[in-house]
Parts: structure tokens; sequence; C-alpha cells
């Protein structure tokens, strides 16, 4: 391949993102090449899964396109989230074939030219009524026709999201309001068609941008998407019950990696003796003890300071969903001074009801309204010091910025002490730590383990930690803390 | 050791033992003679079963069977019975994973084998097991006066073995489909012993020695997520994922099972299901429960569905305490100002 790159013209590399090496012609170098992104995304597309891929496509006409891609997902992409990451850079990779194609062979295409032509206001009511239609045909032409018309005005910005948005601005695309998703009103147009034209739109300024420039746009990961946290404190709950879903089957499952290690099982010999009846009173097979899951008791703390509010908010909800997870389950929240939130959290089901009610009836600001973290582990040791023993958990969300005052870290000790483990979740990345005014430095040495928590797979992590499997990182930066503190 | 001879040449037994190749200690002295027995009438039985032709052919089989299968179901199904390979299917709760392993086994009029994992479920329940009691019986029976290799060579054999699904499949005469569902629930040991099942649909004991597949089954696993399964399984599936369908096909799927609802109705009936699923719920109402929730409305004679109608039946799509008291305040409230809008339209 690279030979017979080698022998065509010198590499023109454009101004946008340049041209791909060329590729023999055919099917099968474009699908490799292909497989090769899927797997710089992190899918692992093994020879199996290639070979499969290309016994299927010998079975079905490739005329289809949905067909096409399908069997391709079918055969390459192994599970919901491989299937989400191909679908995205299916488009992308068969659109920038084409393209590039084009480019290559430098074909021409008659652009649409009657852009000044084109009634405004007539356009804007065909686009609104496609889109309420979710006609696909009728979407794709009149993107064209939009982006022609605003071609002619000069107005491109030469950024396409930009553009995109402009072009919605002026066609005044609204979509209805989340609230009110049961009957399509007059005003809004629904949020998935208008999705899909969004598309077009970026597809059709894409087109011509490639064009212009003779160049493909620059190939860019995706795999990191929206794969952080989400912490719009207002967010719907739904959605973080979503990102929940997940963990919890997880969860649910959990211990079931270490059955296959016998040695560490206990042999039950009561449920061994009656199985042995049925082999005239040979004990053919051992019957073992099930693994009972861990089931902790937790007590979180919570700093709902305005720094870090979305991220604990999200936080609390997340532990709360996985709630039958784990015994008992006390979350506190705290600024200033510390207050009990429990019950808030398991009345509420929306961000916005449970930041009011935590603002409204939680006593927990005082004066200034900073972070005092010194004070929260005095009220927090008086309140439920009796409680805790070496059975509880304390887990403490917080960015450790003390505002400059005494942070109590003996104080923090003792509480370590009575726990049975101690956690501290920074949702700050490590490199911020202990600058500024941040003291994680002082409570570290206390926790069984310090972790930095802003996506979803961190917290994830974190969960299993605490309800009892191990996962083998975040298993051995335990044991070299606990190494480390004795 | 006459007695094996007569075996060997005895064509009935023959046929018996076809696709069992001896292994061991015996394989030595009979090798030569046993290897023809391994030839497998595959191809001819492949040709023998319903396949489809072509995708819409499928598809229309499988509407036929009683199952409107979305495209990418017909689409792998398809791929399915044309590659031979296993398919694993994961999607929510209650989509029809199931069904479509049933429906593919009434369209290929192919006998359904289901094997129900489940924690701790083992190669003993899932692929043979030697018959222990009768094995002691014919050891106690024959002790006196037979010599150690004619009884092990007779408690190792065929008659013993009591055959479990996984077996059942592969040893089956006729083409059969095999439902592994949720192998989610399993371990990783377990999906480890299945390999060798789905990639080469052989079976290896050790006494007896290797089992193949006479005829190709047709295997649908089902998952549903609750764990990462690992990536050997997947490496030998094709994959498909089902979720809930759009209104339209649910429509159908609706007024397929349930043909005596008006239109109208199950429509709405359908619009309501889908606004449930879109709550936040700890369990989200399946088809199956639209069709149940469709049979209650005729049952009840109910003409449409309003706040009093929903909140009487609304425990068939709803089946969580805290489910329903969000589902009353959300959907109920909905219905009513629905209700409301309606009569001042007209």
């Amino acid at each position: 391949m690279s030979e017979a790159s080698a022998d065509r013209t010198p590499e023109r590399k454009g101004i946008y993102g340049g041209l791909p090496d060329p590729v023999a012609p055919g099917l099968a170098p474009q699908l490799l090449r292909f497989c090769d992104e899927l797997r710089r995304e992190g899918l692992k597309v093994g020879t199996a899964e290639l070979l499969d891929a290309f016994h299927a496509l010998r079975e079905i006409s490739w005329t289809d396109r949905e067909d096409f891609r399908e069997v391709l997902a079918a055969t390459l992409a192994k599970s919901q989230e491989d299937r989400r990451l191909f679908e995205a850079l299916f488009d992308r990779f068969f659109f920038n074939a084409v393209e590039a194609q084009v480019v290559e062979r430098g074909l021409k295409e008659e652009r649409f030219q009657g852009g000044d032509r084109i009634d405004l206001e007539d356009l804007k009511a065909q686009i609104q009524d496609a889109i309420r239609q979710g006609r696909d045909g009728d979407m794709a032409d009149l993107a064209r026709l939009a982006v022609a018309a605003f071609g002619r005005q000069g107005e491109s910005s030469g950024v396409i999201g930009v553009d995109v948005q402009r072009i919605r601005r002026t066609l005044e695309l609204r979509q209805q309001s989340s609230q009110s998703q049961l009957e399509p009103d007059q005003e809004g147009l629904d949020r998935e068609n208008l999705r899909r034209f969004e598309g077009m739109l970026r597809g059709e300024l894409e087109r011509a941008l490639i064009q212009r420039t003779q160049s493909l746009p620059p190939a860019r990961p995706l795999a990191e998407l929206d794969r952080a946290l989400p912490t719009g404190p207002l967010q719907d709950l739904a959605q973080v019950h979503r990102v929940v879903a997940q963990m919890k089957r997880r969860l649910a499952t959990r211990g079931h990696e270490a059955r296959g290690r016998r040695r560490s099982q206990v042999v039950d010999v009561r449920r061994t003796m009656r199985a042995s009846l049925e082999t005239g009173g040979v004990p053919l097979r051992l019957k073992y003890r099930p693994k009972r899951p861990r089931r902790p008791e937790i007590y979180v703390l919570c700093d709902v300071s305005t720094s870090v509010t979305s991220a604990s908010v999200f936080f609390l909800s997340v532990l709360h969903a996985l709630h039958d997870a784990f015994r008992k389950l006390r979350s506190f929240a705290f600024v200033e001074r510390i207050d009990e939130v429990t019950e808030i959290f398991e009345r509420e089901r929306t961000f916005r009801a449970i930041s009011e009610r935590i603002a409204r009836e939680a006593g927990v600001s005082d004066v200034s309204g900073y972070t005092d973290y010194g004070r929260v582990w005095l009220e927090f040791a008086g309140r439920v010091g009796d409680d805790l023993d070496p059975r509880s958990t304390v887990i403490v969300l917080g960015d450790a910025r003390t505002n400059g005052r005494e942070p109590h870290a003996e104080m923090f000790g003792r509480i370590s002490k009575l726990a049975g483990r101690m956690f501290w979740l920074n949702p700050e990345p490590r490199l911020y730590w202990n600058y500024g005014d941040s003291v994680m430095a002082a409570y570290e040495p206390y926790c069984n383990g310090v972790f930095e928590c802003w996506t979803t797979k961190q917290l994830e992590q974190f969960v299993n930690v605490v309800a009892g499997r191990p996962e083998e990182p975040v298993a051995s930066t335990l044991r070299a803390l606990r190494g480390r503190t004795g | 050791m006459a007695e094996d001879a007569d075996r060997e040449s005895d064509p009935q037994h023959h046929d018996e033992r076809c696709g069992r190749r001896p292994k061991g200690r015996n394989h030595d002295e009979k090798g030569l003679q046993g290897s023809p027995s391994i030839i497998r009438a595959m191809s001819e039985a492949h040709q023998e079963a319903v396949a489809p032709a072509s995708l819409d052919e499928l598809g229309a089989g499988l509407g036929g069977a009683g199952y409107l299968a979305s495209e990418p179901a017909t689409l792998v199904s398809f791929l399915a019975y044309k590659l031979g390979k296993p398919v694993l299917v994961e999607g929510p709760a209650g989509v029809g994973k199931t069904e479509l392993a049933k429906a593919l086994s009434r369209y290929g009029e192919r006998r359904l084998v289901r094997l129900q994992c489940y924690e701790g479920l083992d190669e003993a329940k899932a692929l043979y097991e030697w018959n222990y009691r009768k094995q002691l019986l014919r050891i106690q029976t024959e002790a006196a006066g037979t010599s150690w290799d004619d009884v092990q060579e007779d408690i190792f054999s065929p008659a013993f073995l009591m055959e479990r699904p996984l077996m059942a499949a592969i040893s089956a005469k006729d083409p059969v489909v095999l439902l592994i569902d949720e192998i989610d629930k399993t371990d990783q040991e377990f999906e480890a012993m299945l390999l060798e099942v789905l990639s080469d649909f052989q079976i290896s004991i050790p006494e007896l020695g290797v089992v193949e597949a006479r005829t190709r089954p047709l295997v649908i696993l089902t998952s549903n997520n609750t764990r990462e399964l690992t990536e050997a399984l997947k490496r030998r599936c094709l994959y498909l994922w089902l979720d809930y369908p759009e209104i339209e096909r649910e429509l159908e799927i609706v007024s397929l099972h349930v043909p005596e609802l008006p239109e109208t109705i199950s429509r709405r009936l359908i619009e309501v299901v889908h606004m449930v699923r879109g709550l936040d719920l700890k369990k989200p109402p399946s088809i199956a429960e639209s069709i149940d929730w469709a049979r209650a409305l005729i049952v009840l004679g109910a003409e449409d569905i309003d706040k009093a109608v929903f909140e009487r039946t609304m425990s068939i799509i709803v089946k969580h305490r805290t489910d329903l008291d969000v589902v009353a305040e959300r959907v109920g409230v909905r219905l009513a100002e629905d209700v409301l809008g309606r009569a001042e339209s007209r």
C-alpha cells in the first residue's frame, strides 16, 4: 500500500486537514482503513471480525446504505458503546472517503447558483414544515438550499459549528421545550428531527468547505466525547439515573469474577453431604458457600459550596440511586457547618429541588459562606462519632480548599480511626491538588484512598472499591497507600 | 472385545455412534475403522432445512411466525443463517430478545432448545452429565466376575450419558435453534466453556471423545448487559442491539397480538407507554406489558384511555411502588389536561 502511494503524485497537503494517502481502489482497502480508524478509537476489531465482515458482505447487496452499515455494525461493533462510536465514525469515514475521491478525480459539482432568488420567508416555512414531518429527503434538499442561500451573503465564518447555529437562528428553528414532550406544540420542533437537520446542514457546509480547500477535515478522536460527568446543576435526575443504570447492573453481579478462585472458597459441608446421597454417599462433588457481597454502612460528606456544587450533587444522587448496594447510607452536606440531608435525597427527584431544599433547609452556611473543613470535622465527630464503627465507611467529597482556615487534620484522623475505611474524592484533577488553599496533603495520610473523580468511569471504579470488588488498578493504588500509611 | 467388534460392524450401532469419535486407549485399535464415522452429513442437513433466500423473505417469514422484526434484526438473523455464526442479542428487558429466537424456530420449523442461564450454572447442567446412579447400579449388579476393562467400557458409554441442552442441540438429527438465554447471568468460566461449542460446534467428553454437530444449529445468545461479556465470546458472535421499537412498529406489534382493539385506542396506548418509558423509572414497561395492557382494556371494555382508566390499569405496565407514584403524578396529570384540551377543541 505504501509503495503504491509512493509511486503516485507527491503528497498534496491541503490547508484544512490534507488528503489521506490514496489507497488501492476497491472496497477491501477502504474497509481495512475503516477498521484501522475503529481500532484507533479503542474498538477491539480483530482479524476474525474483519473476516466476518467480508463474509457477511458477500451475502447482501451493497446498494442499500442501511444494510451495508448494519452488516458492518453487526460484525465489527460488539457492544452498545462500540456501536455508538461506530456510527459516528461510519458517517465521517464514508463521507470523507467519497469526498476524497471527488477531490482526487477533480470532479466539480454544478452547485446551485440561484441562491439570491430564494425567498427566505418561503424557505423558512418549508423547512419548518419538513422538520415537523420528519421527511428525510426533503430535509436534505432544503439543507442544500439553505446553505446556498447563506453562501450568497458571504456570511460563512469558516467554522462549521458557528455557521450551523447562525443558519438555525436566521431560520428561527426553535426546539420544543423539554416540559411539553407529549404533544408537539405549535412553537417548537421535534428535538430529534431538528438534530438530524442540523447534521445535514453540517454535512453540506463541510462538503462546500472540502471543495473550496481541496482537502479533508482533520480526523479528531471521538472516544472521549461526552464521557465527563454531567455537571449542570439543573440537569434532570433521569439522565443521572441512566448513567447509574449500567453501573448498578455491574455492581449487582459483582463478585462473579472472583468465583473462579476455588481455593479461597469455603466448603459447605451440609450441602455437600446432601448432594452425596445421589451418588450413594460418595461425595463426588463439593458444594461451596456462596460469597456474599460486602454491603458497607456508608457516611457521605459532601461539600456543597459553590465551587463544587454540581459535582457533589451529582455524586450524592448517584450514591442514592445505588442505595440498594449499601446497607445503610447517610448523607451530609456541608459548607461552613454540616447537616444531614439523607431524607431530602430520598424524597426529591430533580437536581433543582434538591439544591433548593439543601439551600433552604440544611443549616450548612453560617456567616461567611466559605467552606470551613476544620469546623466540619469537629461537628461531624460530635454528631455521629458514636455511630461510627469498624464496619462503616466514610466518604468525603470536596476540593479540600479551606480558604485559609485551620484544617484540623488531627480531628480528621480521629474520625478515620473510628470508622473502618475513609475515602476522599476530589472533583479537581490531581494536578491542582495542594496548590493555593488546597490542603489535600494534610488529609491524605488518614485516608484509605484518595481519588480524583470527575468522570463517570472514575466514579464507577470508586464505587467498585467501596462495594468490595476491587478493580485491578485501583486495588493496587489502595495497597500502595495502605503500605505507606502503615 | 468380541462384543466390541460386533458393534463396529453392526450398521445400526454404527449409525448411533455416528459423530462420536472414539478416543483414548481404544483409539489406537479402532482408529482406522472408526474414522469414517466422523464424516457428518452437515452439508446435506443444511440444505434440507428451511433457509431464507433473501432478506425480504426472512422478514416476511418472521412476520408470519408472529414476530415483526426490525430491519437490523432481520438482517442479522439472515447473516446468522448464511454465515452459521451465533448471534449475541443485547437490549433492555422485554424488547423481544427471547421472542426472536422462538420466532426463528417457528419460521424455520426447527426445534427450540433452550438453555436458561443462572448464577452457578455449570457444565453438568448445560452440557452433559454421567448418570452416576445408573453407573453405580451397573457396577454393583455386575460386580462379581467381570473385569475392570469391561466395566469401564460399559459405564462410560452413551447409555449412561444424560444429555443437557447444549449436548442435545449439538447431537440433534434435525437442525435446531439453540437459545442461550441471559448469558450474562453466568460466570466467566461458563462462557469459556461455551467457546468450543460456539466456534466449532463440538463438545469434548474426556471418556468418550469428541461429539461433533451433525447439523449446524442456529444459536441465539441473549444478554441484559448486566456485565461485560468476554472478548473471546463476542468475537465468535454477530452482534445485535435491540431497543424499544418506535411508535409505529410497536403499534403493529400490538395490533398483531390484540387485533380486537380499535386502532385509535391502541395508538393512544402506545403513546402513553412511550411517554412512561421516557420517565425515569426503575423498570420501564416492556412490549409484552403493552400487549397485556391492550388485552386488559378489551376485558374492561374501555373506550378511551383517560385518567380514570389509566389509574385503574396502570399497575399492568408499571410494577414498582416508587415508579407508580412518579407515573401517576406525571402521566396522570398530563392525561387529565389532554382530555380537557380535547373537550375544548371540540
